[in-house]
């Protein structure tokens, strides 16, 4: 679905990059801690998170993220919306639970992103 | 595997200062930059990316006195060396066990803390070395062949 149908679904606001409103969202992965993210595989994929420390904007970058998603009413600083900017990420926040918007989300044909082993601990 | 030498290799050295959590992941987004303008592929600057942000943040809330993150390209691979002179890492089998962590609280509160670090350093490397002994520090190598659209062959 297109960023901005995903943005109406979930009683959001795109406070970043509302030129790309027909950006589809097809893909996305959900998670509050870094490192959780930072586990994942799929490049093409939405983040939808409760974290808004200066470092989510960073992994974001590293990671090719296309969108990020702030879920619980969390409000990104300023600093984050300019490097959004920069990097071309759009960047929507709503007051839906990160529940409320993933289910929302799934059952729009939303999927989640592939799954990757845990190493070998031998390795 | 071998190791680039420094007369085939082009090296970045980025210093990372204790407890600066404001500038955490700087240094990686700037690495990963740097990688992609020595040709280095999406897909290995992004695999470099996580490592680097990985051992960047340890470096940040774990060490004393801060480390250093070196980053040295070959044509057939990248390497990236962490040092620091902290409190070293009691149990390394542990501390590369899914899910552990001793973050401490400030660092959780800022999405820090999910005991993926060191995992996710080694499953984004092809070879991944960790030393450390308590009260001398810890240093971590990883080695990353070159793929995709890059020079082939092995490091």
């Amino acid at each position: 679905m297109k960023l901005k149908a995903l943005t109406e679904l979930i009683d959001g606001e795109i406070l970043e990059g509302s030129q790309f409103e027909d950006l589809e969202i097809d893909r996305a992965y959900a998670a509050d801690l870094l490192s959780d993210v930072l586990a994942l595989t799929d490049e093409r994929t939405t983040l939808v998170t409760g974290t808004i420390s200066p470092q989510v904007i960073r992994v974001a970058d590293i990671l090719n993220v296309t969108s990020i998603i702030f879920v619980r009413g969390k409000c990104p600083p300023d600093a984050l919306l300019r490097y959004a900017e920069k990097l071309g990420i759009p960047i929507v926040a709503t007051k839906r639970t990160m529940f409320e918007t993933c289910g929302l989300m799934y059952a729009n044909g939303v999927r989640p992103c592939k799954s990757r082993p845990m190493p070998n601990r031998s390795a | 595997m071998q190791e680039p030498t420094d007369a085939e290799s082009k090296c970045l050295v980025h210093y990372i200062k204790p407890g600066d959590i404001e500038h955490g992941g700087s240094a990686s987004a700037q690495i990963k930059a740097e990688l992609s303008r020595l040709g280095v592929s999406a897909a290995d600057a992004r695999r470099a990316g996580i490592i680097a942000f990985e051992g960047e943040i340890n470096l940040i809330v774990y060490s004393d006195g801060g480390g250093t993150i070196t980053v040295c390209v070959s044509e057939a691979c990248i390497e990236i060396l962490f040092k620091d002179d902290g409190p070293g890492i009691e149990d390394i089998d542990l501390a590369l066990t899914p899910g552990f962590s001793t973050a401490p609280l400030w660092a959780t509160d800022l999405g820090f803390g999910a005991g993926m670090g060191l995992i996710n350093m080694q499953m984004n490397a092809d070879r991944f070395e960790i030393h450390s002994h308590l009260g001398e520090g810890t240093s971590i190598r990883c080695l990353l062949e070159r793929r995709e659209d890059d020079a082939s062959g092995n490091c």
